[in-house]
């Protein structure tokens, strides 16, 4: 799957299909189960119609609205700054900072992380937790 | 692709422009010029084992979340997993949509449905997960991406579904 054209044709995978949503929607619209079924369904049919190695199909689907192409890289939208109206994408950096901490999603999720890996938390690199 | 629509992000060129405008050297997009690898499906899709990979910075409660600066770990879920238990970090896209619904970027009930019905034969017991915005060009090609491919084979996977953001 891929929502970033330019970028999935720079690295060349042998099939990708392609979804012109805002980033965050690769595989659909939140609550939409038949929008989402239907887009990997169409997304699968790459691995039957597919010949060309290096083919990136366009499923068709557009986002309802363009307004997020001014700021498509915007980050959390809790903790990222905003682009000024107007601006040109890319102007500023939209993104959420670089913590090298884990980033939880609540304090709950934190706490419970901790309750079951204790001290292995410091580990800022680690490959493969199993669970 | 259709007319009088506006032409897809360029997110290499926003990319550049941000880190012009911040006084930061180019960033080094990877361009693969090797001969693009082939494997044709052996067999229908409704007799295939499907795997599945994510980029969107997807764990469970009670794993170690990722961190925002070159976390090339992964994180492991069964395919039976409680999709209220998934959550969803990243620094580099609007994760609402994700924590309301992770099936936008992870889409493991529409796959389980599919299963159900007949559409794949089956899911891999364990998908993996990790966190996009690696800078690390070499540790993913060198680390995470042939461990997760070894992982794969081992799950018994006829393809897999890679899902970035």
């Amino acid at each position: 799957m891929t929502s970033a054209w330019s970028i999935t044709a720079a690295v060349n995978p042998p099939r990708a299909a392609f979804v012109d949503y805002p980033l965050g929607h690769t595989t659909g619209r939140p609550h939409d189960p038949t929008g989402q079924r239907r887009l990997l369904q169409a997304a699968f049919a790459a691995f039957r119609d597919v010949t060309e190695p290096g083919t990136i199909i366009d499923l068709s689907l557009r986002w309802d609205h363009q307004a997020w192409r001014a700021d498509p890289m915007r980050g959390d939208s809790l903790t990222a700054p905003q682009a000024e109206p107007g601006s040109t994408p890319g102007q500023s950096d939209s993104r959420t900072e670089r913590f090298d901490t884990p980033q939880y999603q609540s304090e709950e999720d934190r706490r419970r992380a901790e309750l079951r890996h204790g001290e292995e938390i410091a580990c800022r690199a680690c490959v493969g937790f199993d669970d | 692709m259709a007319g009088n629509e506006e032409p897809p992000v360029d997110y290499i060129e926003v990319t550049r422009r941000t880190y012009d405008a911040l006084g930061y050297p180019p960033y080094t997009w990877t361009h693969s010029e090797d001969r693009t690898p082939w494997t044709p499906l052996a067999k229908p899709l409704a007799d295939c084992r499907i795997g599945l990979i994510a980029s969107g910075g997807i764990y469970r409660q009670g794993q170690i979340a990722f961190h925002y600066r070159d976390d090339a770990s992964y994180r492991v879920i069964p395919r039976d997993v409680p999709t209220d238990e998934l959550r969803a970090t990243h620094f580099a896209y609007d994760t609402r949509d994700a924590r309301s619904d992770i099936n936008v970027v992870f889409p493991i009930d529409t796959l389980r449905a599919m299963v159900r019905d007949g559409e794949i034969a089956a899911l891999t017991a364990q998908s993996y997960t990790f966190m996009g915005g690696i800078y690390s060009a070499r540790r993913v090609r060198e680390q995470l991406a042939p461990e997760l491919v070894e992982r794969m084979i081992e799950q018994g996977a006829d393809a897999v579904l890679l899902v970035p953001v």
